[in-house]
């Protein structure tokens, strides 16, 4: 399938903007297993998941984000799009210090930054390579 | 606390069926068809949700003991794995740019392993 520059360009979009879901759902999952408590089976956390509406929404979130990273690697290339999710551990960390209360430290400033970075370089090597 | 060699082997696995995973789905979102008889019949779609779901399975075993310092890059790897399964099976050409994007996110979530310890 021949994609254009457009379609590409909408496809890596699409994925950043799917990280936001698959963040908000890791952090749903994460606040729901809090009330799952830390010695949960497997079935207690199988029925958690529809009875803990934290965990429910969390992974119907995640179903969601999916759907979502689907209908976006329909364009472009996987080399590119694929290592855009790393986005996902910067708003993990971020919303984790907001809602969590936990830590924010310079490793993890640094960190954000340079994965950001990364993410940025390559969103221009998708352009200068098809020249 | 130091890192079991079980809990690494967890999350290299991860990383490494994960980006098999990513590699299915790409094949399958480019096949695709928005009808649904046509999604249902994709079965690289259901592969490669099946290999994402076993490799979130492999993500909570390997979590379970070990820093994160050492645990964080191991699932980071997934996206060189990517990178190389995409030249490979795709064609996609392997650019400096790629190379260095990848490097970069990999040492950055070190960091956030790193700041992440207790």
């Amino acid at each position: 399938m021949i994609s254009t520059e457009a379609q590409k360009r909408r496809s890596a979009l699409l994925v950043g903007c799917g990280t936001l879901l698959g963040a908000a759902a890791q952090i749903l999952i994460k606040s729901g297993a809090g009330a799952l408590g830390p010695h949960a089976s497997i079935l207690q956390t199988a029925v958690g998941m529809i009875t803990i509406p934290a965990l429910f929404f969390g992974y119907a979130l995640y179903g969601v984000y999916t759907v979502v990273l689907i209908l976006a690697l329909r364009h472009g290339e996987l080399s590119v799009l694929y290592p855009v999710i790393a986005l996902t551990f910067v708003w993990v960390t971020i919303a984790s210090a907001l809602v969590f209360h936990e830590e924010m430290n310079a490793a993890k400033l640094v960190g954000i930054t340079i994965i950001m970075g990364g993410v940025a370089v390559l969103g221009r090597g998708d352009k200068s390579d098809k020249k | 606390m130091t890192t079991p060699f079980s809990s690494m082997a967890w999350i290299f696995l991860c990383g490494f069926v994960g980006s098999f995973g990513a590699v299915f789905l790409k094949s399958g979102a480019s096949r695709l068809q928005l009808n649904f008889k046509a999604i249902v019949s994709n079965w690289r779609l259901a592969f490669g949700i099946g290999m994402y779901l076993l490799s979130s399975v492999f993500f909570v075993f390997g979590m379970r003991r070990g820093e994160l310092s050492v645990l964080y890059p191991l699932v980071a790897l997934g996206y060189m794995w990517t990178v190389v399964w995409s030249r490979i099976f795709f064609g996609e050409p392997l650019t400096k740019a790629k190379f260095i994007a990848v490097g970069m996110i990999l040492v950055g979530i070190a960091f956030l392993g790193l700041g992440s310890q207790k």
